[in-house]
């Protein structure tokens, strides 16, 4: 298996582009991205609201609907074309190969059946496994996100529990069928703050001691910072930077990611004002020519407006979009 | 058991008095109609059992009442109150059964509508609407004329009639719960449509029709009434509530009053004990009104 991941990834997104057909015109939602996810990698997806991450992994997943469409690029599950493969493939896929955590805990689960129905459904489904068996790994995997008395808790009901347990259930739930990958989209956004570190901590265990690896898509840096390998940042469905995580942080080559992280509050310093990054995110039917973000740009010139950037290589092996990326410890 | 007496519904329903003059009517009718034959000596669809000597009889506390038909007889002698009791038996089978099959049928196809959209929500929802847009006894007329008479035609009229409320409702309540996070999650978790629709969203749509389905029983029963009334219901064989009435307006003026009367009275309990607990279960179920 290391042999094999290190020659290709889990997971290769090349060139995907999701777009919407509607009436007021084409939203290219996700418009050519690619990313990698190694074996046992957490690799963050990172943007602003309306950034299209979302999209990105309902796209992995085949669950676009209509007017939405894949209108081109690959999604590599181990060498095999998500985007080609029919819906029967897809809903093997779904659920034991790739599932997903999802950031409200309070809607994701049904409020009519008990945690225990709702866990033993995905194992019915994914498993050959008997009655006692199934129920036997239920427990197992209550336990194992930190639930005791597990047994008991199998016949509650969602409403029974808070909301950080609550997201535990849907946690093991996400791992009961031992994906390979797991989609993360805002899995901590809705709970507290306190809260929010356990979960945190808690996906980051079940995923190492599964050997899964992980997609989570967030706004918030804070977050990935502390739990991914790897960051691709969005900016109106392109990527605009990628690398891993400790460089990224520390010395992004694009004004984005800049912003992005000099939006983060600093606690040991203390400012009047948050710094923000100027302007909103465009209208995705109707973006500028040349780069996307050069009206919100602190370093834009001529140049932007006329061409688009595309990825290239910068320091530290950072790749980003940018025709005046910043040097290794620059401001912009 | 216990925790049904200690909830909610159950302690606002011991408050609420038309809840409970509604469902004591209800529980009256389902006492007669299940026990109706045994409560009464005369069959009235056996005529070997009755006696043309006896037609007209007046009700008992009325002068030349007989005190074996105390709501008097009709014209071929036939106990008012027999009468009631089997007609009651008629009026209460097809409100139900037309309910049932209406709720089925409109669930489905709402849910279909909802879930699937496209085409299909089209199709289904344009003849709904037209439906909506003609007067359902209308319907019902137009096709009785085509299909002829009969308890079967009446459960077919009222079907095609009352399945159009059910399906708008649920198509509503399926595209809102659609977008429910734990119906993505089903999706994700690689659930097959028809076990979505079945274990996250049917589930989850029901409520609002237990109301419908409860006021709708009452309906029904008006419908068929109007529809036997206007002579394109039930076949005389089988004498509903309102055939009942029919067959005693003829001589209504004559003063003999009593044959049509009564059943009148008896569909008028019915509809209202069914109005009254349905208005009571739409305050209960209706989170809203909370």
């Amino acid at each position: 298996m290391r042999d094999a991941a290190a020659l290709s990834p889990l997971l290769d997104v090349r060139d995907l582009r999701t777009y919407f057909h509607t009436f007021a015109g084409t939203v290219r939602a996700v418009n050519g991205v690619s990313f990698e996810v190694g074996y046992g990698e957490v690799m963050g997806l990172v943007g602003e609201s309306g950034g299209g991450k979302s999209v990105v992994g309902f796209s992995i997943l085949g669950l676009i609907d209509s007017p939405g469409k894949i209108e081109g690029g690959k999604i590599l599950l181990e060498g095999q074309d998500l985007v080609e493969a029919g819906e029967e493939r897809l809903r093997t896929v779904r659920g034991r190969e790739i599932s997903m955590v999802f950031q409200d805990p309070m809607t994701s689960l049904n409020p009519l059946h008990t945690v225990g129905q709702q866990m033993d459904e995905v194992l019915r489904l994914h498993s050959d496994l008997g009655t006692d068996a199934r129920h036997k790994a239920c427990v197992d995997m209550l336990e194992s996100v930190g639930i005791s008395r597990a047994a008991e808790r199998l016949k509650a009901y969602p409403h029974q529990f808070s909301g950080g347990m609550r997201q535990r259930v849907v946690i093991a739930i996400a791992m009961l069928a031992s994906p390979k990958l797991i989609i993360a989209d805002e899995p901590t956004t809705a709970l507290d703050v306190t809260i929010q570190s356990q979960i945190l901590k808690l996906m980051r265990t079940q995923i190492a001691d599964k050997g899964a690896s992980m997609i989570l898509i967030t706004h918030d840096l804070a977050v990935v910072s502390e739990m991914a390998d790897h960051i691709t940042v969005l900016y109106c469905g392109n990527v605009v930077e990628r690398g891993r995580t400790r460089d990224l942080i520390e010395n992004p080559a694009h004004p984005y990611t800049r912003g992005l992280i000099d939006s983060i509050p600093d606690t040991t310093e203390r400012l009047d004002r948050l710094s923000q990054i100027p302007g909103s995110v465009p209208d995705i039917r109707n973006l500028p020519t040349g780069c996307n973000f050069r009206d919100r740009c602190p370093r834009a010139q001529a140049l932007c407006a006329k061409d688009e950037p595309v990825l290239t290589p910068q320091h530290d092996g950072l790749l980003a979009a940018c025709h005046f990326p910043l040097k290794a410890g620059e401001r912009p | 058991m216990t925790t049904f007496l200690q909830s909610e519904f159950f302690h606002n329903y011991t408050r609420s008095s038309s809840a409970i003059i509604g469902s004591a009517l209800m529980a009256l009718f389902a006492f007669a109609v299940l026990a109706g034959p045994f409560l009464v000596a005369q069959n009235p669809y056996d005529i070997a059992s009755l006696d043309l000597m006896d037609s007209y009889k007046p009700p008992v506390w009325l002068e030349g009442g007989d005190p074996r038909y105390w709501l008097g007889t009709d014209g071929q002698g036939r106990d008012v109150w027999a009468s009631i009791l089997y007609g009651a038996r008629i009026s209460v089978f097809i409100g139900l059964v037309a309910m049932i099959a209406s709720c089925v049928i409109g669930t489905l196809l709402g849910l279909i509508a909802g879930f699937y959209g496209g085409i299909a929500d089209s199709v289904i929802m344009r003849i709904a609407d037209i439906q909506l847009s003609f007067p359902s006894i209308l319907i019902a007329l137009f096709l009785m004329s085509a299909v002829g008479t009969g308890v079967d035609k009446v459960l077919i009229a009222l079907t095609a009639v009352g399945w159009v409320v059910y399906a708008r409702t649920v198509r509503g309540s399926t595209l809102s719960e659609i977008e429910k996070e734990y119906v993505q999650a089903a999706r994700v978790a690689g659930l097959p449509n028809h076990k979505i629709i079945r274990k996250h969203v049917l589930p989850n749509v029901l409520t609002p029709l237990i109301v419908i389905a409860t006021i709708q029983v009452g309906t029904f029963v008006l419908i068929e009434a109007s529809l036997s009334f206007l002579g394109v219901g039930v076949p005389i064989t089988q004498p509903s509530l309102g055939l009942l009435i029919k067959n005693g307006f003829d001589v209504l003026f004559s003063g003999l009053w009593w044959t049509s009367v009564f059943p009148g009275v008896a569909i008028m309990m019915l509809v209202f004990g069914i109005n009254l607990f349905g208005d009571f279960l739409r305050d209960e179920l209706n989170p809203r009104l909370k």
